[in-house]
């Protein structure tokens, strides 16, 4: 088809249907091709998405190394801290790919054309979620392969309970991503700290680096309501026991749903509220 | 199932008639913001195939009018129907069928031409998008443009690839907040050409906001003067021209912002214009 053919067969638009199941996948796939086109046009973008994770990788690596020289349980669990900095980071980087890839359209001032558009809110928090799989199968995959080639731990080593951390990790990282998208809705960029340091507010309490019977007794409660936590301990009891128990899986899935759930209704509320008290209009100026 | 469907096929299955609702029906509508009233219980309709103004001076109340209309704020009171369905509740039975351009709204600046209106023919439900975008693209005179990333374009080179965007799912209300903001005179009456032509093409209804008063003249069918969140006059650019008893648009809007108008509405309004007259 030549130029003149293409355009006369574009005079006319021809439109698909707007509603149903189909129609919501192009219309997430469509806001994907976005980002994979944002990705593409700046190889810092995509060297970023591994730079950080390679330095916490290599950091963590070394003191994993050091420590099992001089300490025998800790030699006995070899690959315990850089396994535990491997699994962070993918709660971490998760998360910040879901509210970055959200704050990115409000910096760019391109929210406003999203919000008027047939994409209904679902379907933008769909397209996000995925592209922040995306995002973190492009950091992470090469950072896993160097931590093999480093210092001998595999990931994979984790077996099928790995796959089973990974969805854990990332849905409590959605449920995140959704409150910080909310907030910075709702007051706009000068909240942007907020979607860089919520995963931080976790850190300390879902036990990353040491069991939950170091924290005190009344604090063991909160941490178990987290389900990072039964990640990091189930990670540590493989490592160091060789044992797997699915009942804390179950537990942490549980509690998941439970966070989703709130987190998608407080981005709808924080959305509702914006659209009440006029921020819509003003995001990006 | 090919889902390939007319353009008025599917609106019945989204519960629009698109026979019956006008394309804007607002009724007593209401923002409050505070203590600030931005717009203050304004009722009005558009018909099919027409073009109006939405004057007023800075904080008269247009944005906040047109980004009800969106559906991207929600009243305080009143009603906003577009194609008969309420923008509050059920923006997604219609979001397909209207668009929305302005100046203070960008497209992602890293992104090219191209794959900005790709992403957006996508999001409209386009299913010829290249042929679409061929078409927009040498009917607009951005076929050059479209490898260029969009951040690199001059403002006039934007407003036009914006006004691509708007035109991706040939909308049947054309929504656009100060369309020919910051160009050139050239540059600016080009655009009016093309909003025309759409209009008159496509039979498609348009709404605009503007401060430019030979741009109302030369485009609007029909001028809604807001004033303080109050709609003060409604009406063709010729006869509000005659009611105040002026030579141009520009004149009249001035009266209305320098209060005469308000004057004016305290007394019967056949004697209004010869009040302002004697102004």
């Amino acid at each position: 088809m030549n130029l003149s053919q293409a355009c006369a067969a574009g005079a006319e638009p021809i439109l698909l249907a707007p509603t149903g199941i189909g129609a919501s996948f192009r219309r997430m796939a469509a806001l994907v091709k976005r980002y994979v086109y944002l990705l593409r046009s700046s190889g810092v973008r995509i060297i970023e998405l591994i730079y950080w994770p390679f330095l916490q990788m290599l950091t963590w690596g070394f003191l994993q190394k050091y420590l099992a020289d001089t300490t025998s349980t800790l030699a006995q669990g070899a690959g315990v801290l850089i396994g535990a900095v491997l699994l962070w980071d993918i709660l971490f980087r998760s998360k910040i790919g879901f509210s970055t890839t959200f704050i990115e359209e409000m910096w760019s001032r391109n929210l406003g054309n999203l919000l008027i558009s047939p994409l209904r809110p679902l379907e933008l928090i769909a397209a996000l979620s995925a592209w922040s799989i995306i995002r973190l199968a492009v950091g992470m995959i090469p950072v896993a392969f160097a931590a093999y080639l480093f210092f001998g731990f595999n990931l994979l080593g984790l077996g099928l309970p790995l796959v089973a951390f990974f969805a854990v990790l990332v849905l409590t990282s959605w449920s995140l991503g959704l409150i910080a998208a909310g907030v910075i809705l709702r007051y706009g960029l000068g909240a942007e700290e907020l979607a860089w340091s919520l995963a931080f507010l976790l850190l300390p309490l879902c036990c990353v680096y040491y069991p939950v019977s170091v924290l005190p007794d009344w604090l063991q409660p909160v941490a178990l309501a987290l389900p990072p936590t039964h990640v990091f301990e189930g990670m540590r009891s493989i490592l160091l026991h060789n044992i797997f128990d699915v009942r804390d899986l179950w537990w942490a899935m549980g509690l998941n749903a439970i966070y989703l759930v709130a987190g998608y209704a407080t981005f709808r509320w924080f959305l509702a509220s914006a659209r009440v008290n006029g921020t819509l209009v003003q995001l990006g100026e | 199932m090919d889902d390939r469907v007319a353009r008025y096929g599917y609106q019945a299955r989204a519960g629009v008639n698109a026979a019956g609702p006008l394309p804007i029906a607002v009724r007593d509508l209401t923002k409050i913001y505070g203590a600030v009233t931005a717009v203050d219980r304004i009722s009005f309709t558009l018909q099919p195939a027409t073009t109006v103004a939405l004057l007023g001076g800075n904080g008269a109340g247009k944005t906040t009018t047109i980004a009800m209309l969106l559906g991207l704020v929600v009243p305080t009171s009143g009603e906003v129907r577009v194609f008969g369905a309420d923008m509050s509740r059920n923006r997604g039975a219609v979001a397909h069928r209207l668009n929305f351009q302005s100046p203070y709204v960008d497209l992602p600046m890293r992104l090219t031409v191209r794959q900005n209106l790709t992403v957006y023919a996508e999001l409209y439900g386009v299913a010829n998008v290249a042929e679409r975008i061929a078409y927009i693209a040498e009917d607009l005179q951005i076929a050059a443009l479209l490898d260029r990333p969009t951040g690199k374009l001059s403002a006039g080179q934007k407003t036009r690839v914006g006004l691509a965007k708007a035109l991706l799912n040939a909308p049947e209300l054309l929504l656009l907040d100060e369309p020919t903001a910051s160009l050139d005179p050239d540059t600016a009456d080009w655009i009016r050409h093309k909003l025309k032509q759409h209009a008159e093409r496509r039979g498609a209804t348009l709404l605009f906001a503007s401060h430019n008063m030979a741009e109302v003249e030369r485009l609007a069918h029909r001028v809604i003067l807001l004033h303080q969140g109050r709609i003060i006059e409604d009406g063709t650019p010729q006869s509000l021209i005659a009611t105040y008893g002026r030579d141009t648009l520009e004149e009249v809007f001035l009266d209305v912002v320098r209060g005469r108008a308000q004057q004016a509405q305290g007394s019967a309004e056949p004697s209004a214009a010869a009040e302002l007259k004697a102004s």
